[in-house]
């Protein structure tokens, strides 16, 4: 075969896949909510007039920043630990982070069921030692969404920047020592810097992955902490308004794009390499 | 080394790694417990909710299927992503940018948004049968591990050795077989090992796909929560950790799970 059809004749079955399987059913749904008799932006407008939707989307918003946040701080302080880690030692954590990881998320959100119910461990626990006279409501709050969220995240991050922060090169903060620096500023001015792409591509593998998810909220939220993930079920395959499940999928798509979007470009001009 | 990193900061992390293995931990210990409910530390020791599994038909069943479901998807991801991966690496210059990013699509758009539209245009509109939109769903799903883990080999590979093979009298396609293949072997059992855990963890895409009959374990694990809590669902759980060790084990012996920091 010609040479200049070659790469294209090699991928055809894959884009194909793709472009047929997702790029077109996932238009379509995009598509939709622009189809409204009443005019294109109607189901839009009905999206972020009424009180109950942009409830759910705040509070999907919330809980997607708060576990980023904390996820960050966290995979930070642990990455770095891991990444000083003697190599023995580096690989025993490397391995207690991907276990969690590849872990299934119904199993392990399942497991904060167990920890967090009303017969759970934890009131179990507190009812033990007398902090508490009677079990503690934990379930179904938005507080046991986002614990489950950290949970889940964490592992992702820690792996994300354990790579980033063993490449920073000995040299590099050995020579900040050497000319004065405090901890604190090599710490500002070195590991910081170098540390931002790995930062924001975990951030944004830590927003869009919560902001999207499904099992997590459905189990450790319910109806009552309803996130866009699980609203756009119960609009799909419960209540079976599928324009309305379609506007929800369009903001997620929107909001899971310009997160991209906007990181990478911010990526591009925080790189010191690249700078 | 170890001299640079502040004590507390070593405390903080292990405090970490406390939070992230030990709601593992209390999982082995509530699906050992010789009690109708879930508690920990267990109240006497039985495997009894390990042969519970296999008593209940609709935990044996999606267990096949799940499985099945995952090394097809994988299999059929494979069959068309290496030849993808291959072109990206080999035709590096010519092939134009757009056509890498085609391959993070599916992980781009959320996955509860690929299941939704699936459900809509191939299960509902072309009226595929459940089990094959779900091998679609699942084969995108894995699609970019295919091609990432694939890709990441092949361009470590020296492909003059290719090129060698071919002015020796190999055809382009034998020399694929004798000069590629055995070269990238780590990174396509690597990356078919990684997109099938992934594939049988899969709730989003299989949510809206699975329908009367068929369903995967995952999806019947949510089921049977809603309706019991009983140690069965720990005992599963501690059967997929299993797989997740196994797999574990593979990746550290084909690419090294430090790939997995890259």
């Amino acid at each position: 075969m010609p040479r200049k059809l070659r790469p294209w004749l090699l991928s055809a079955p894959a884009l194909l896949l793709v472009l047929l399987f997702l790029g077109l059913p996932v238009l379509s749904t995009l598509a939709t909510a622009f189809g409204d008799p009443k005019g294109p932006l109607a189901q839009y407008a009905t999206f972020f007039n009424s009180r109950f939707r942009m409830t759910v989307l705040w509070r999907t918003m919330e809980v997607a920043l708060i576990t980023t946040a904390v996820s960050v701080v966290v995979g930070f302080i642990t990455a770095w630990v891991v990444a000083q880690a003697p190599a023995r030692m580096k690989s025993l954590l490397i391995i207690a982070a991907v276990f969690p990881l590849l872990t299934g998320v119904v199993v392990r959100s399942f497991a904060w069921l167990v920890i967090l119910g009303k017969n759970g461990i934890l009131n179990d626990f507190l009812l033990w030692i007398g902090v508490i006279s009677e079990p503690l409501t934990m379930l179904y709050t938005k507080g046991s969404v986002i614990v489950a969220m950290i949970y889940l995240f964490v592992p992702l991050m820690i792996l994300t920047l354990v790579g980033v922060l063993e490449g920073i090169p000995q040299d590099l903060t050995d020579a900040a020592a050497s000319l004065g620096a405090t901890p604190a500023a090599t710490f500002r001015q070195v590991i910081l810097p170098m540390a931002v792409p790995g930062l924001i591509v975990g951030s944004v593998l830590v927003f869009t992955g919560s902001f999207t998810s499904y099992a997590t909220p459905q189990l450790l939220g319910g109806e009552r902490q309803m996130m866009m993930g699980t609203f756009l079920y119960q609009r799909a395959m419960v209540t079976f308004d599928w324009v309305g499940a379609s506007t929800i999928a369009a903001v997620m798509v929107v909001v899971t794009l310009t997160t991209v979007a906007v990181m990478s470009g911010l990526a591009r001009k925080l790189n010191p390499v690249a700078g | 080394m170890q001299t640079r990193t502040h004590p507390l900061l070593v405390a903080f992390s292990v405090l970490v790694f406390f939070f992230l293995l030990s709601p593992l931990v209390i999982i082995v210990g509530s699906a050992l417990s010789d009690t109708s409910y879930l508690t920990f530390p267990p109240q006497g020791l039985t495997l009894h909710w390990f042969q519970n599994i296999f008593e209940i038909s609709a935990f044996r069943r999606t267990m096949i299927t799940s499985f099945t479901l995952a090394v097809g998807g994988t299999a059929l991801s494979m069959l068309i992503g290496i030849p993808a991966a291959y072109a990206l690496a080999r035709y590096r210059v010519e092939v134009p940018r757009f056509m890498g990013n085609v391959f993070v699509l599916p992980i781009l758009i959320p996955e509860i948004v690929l299941g939704f539209s699936l459900m809509k245009s191939l299960a509902t509109g072309m009226g595929l049968p459940i089990t094959l939109s779900l091998l679609v769903g699942h084969a995108l799903l894995v699609l970019p591990y295919c091609v990432r883990v694939v890709g990441a080999s092949l361009n470590n590979f020296d492909f003059s050795i290719e090129e060698a093979a071919v002015s020796l009298g190999c055809t382009r396609t034998k020399a694929f077989f004798v000069a590629v293949l055995p070269n990238i072997q780590a990174g396509i059992i690597a990356g078919f090992i990684l997109a099938f855990i992934t594939s049988l963890n899969d709730v989003s895409v299989s949510i809206f796909l699975t329908g009367p009959g068929v369903s995967t374990l995952p999806i019947q694990l949510l089921a049977h929560m809603e309706q019991f809590f009983d140690p069965t669902i720990a005992s599963v759980s501690v059967l997929l950790m299993f797989v997740t060790v196994a797999v574990m084990a593979i990746v550290e012996r084909t690419l090294g799970l430090t790939f997995l920091t890259k």
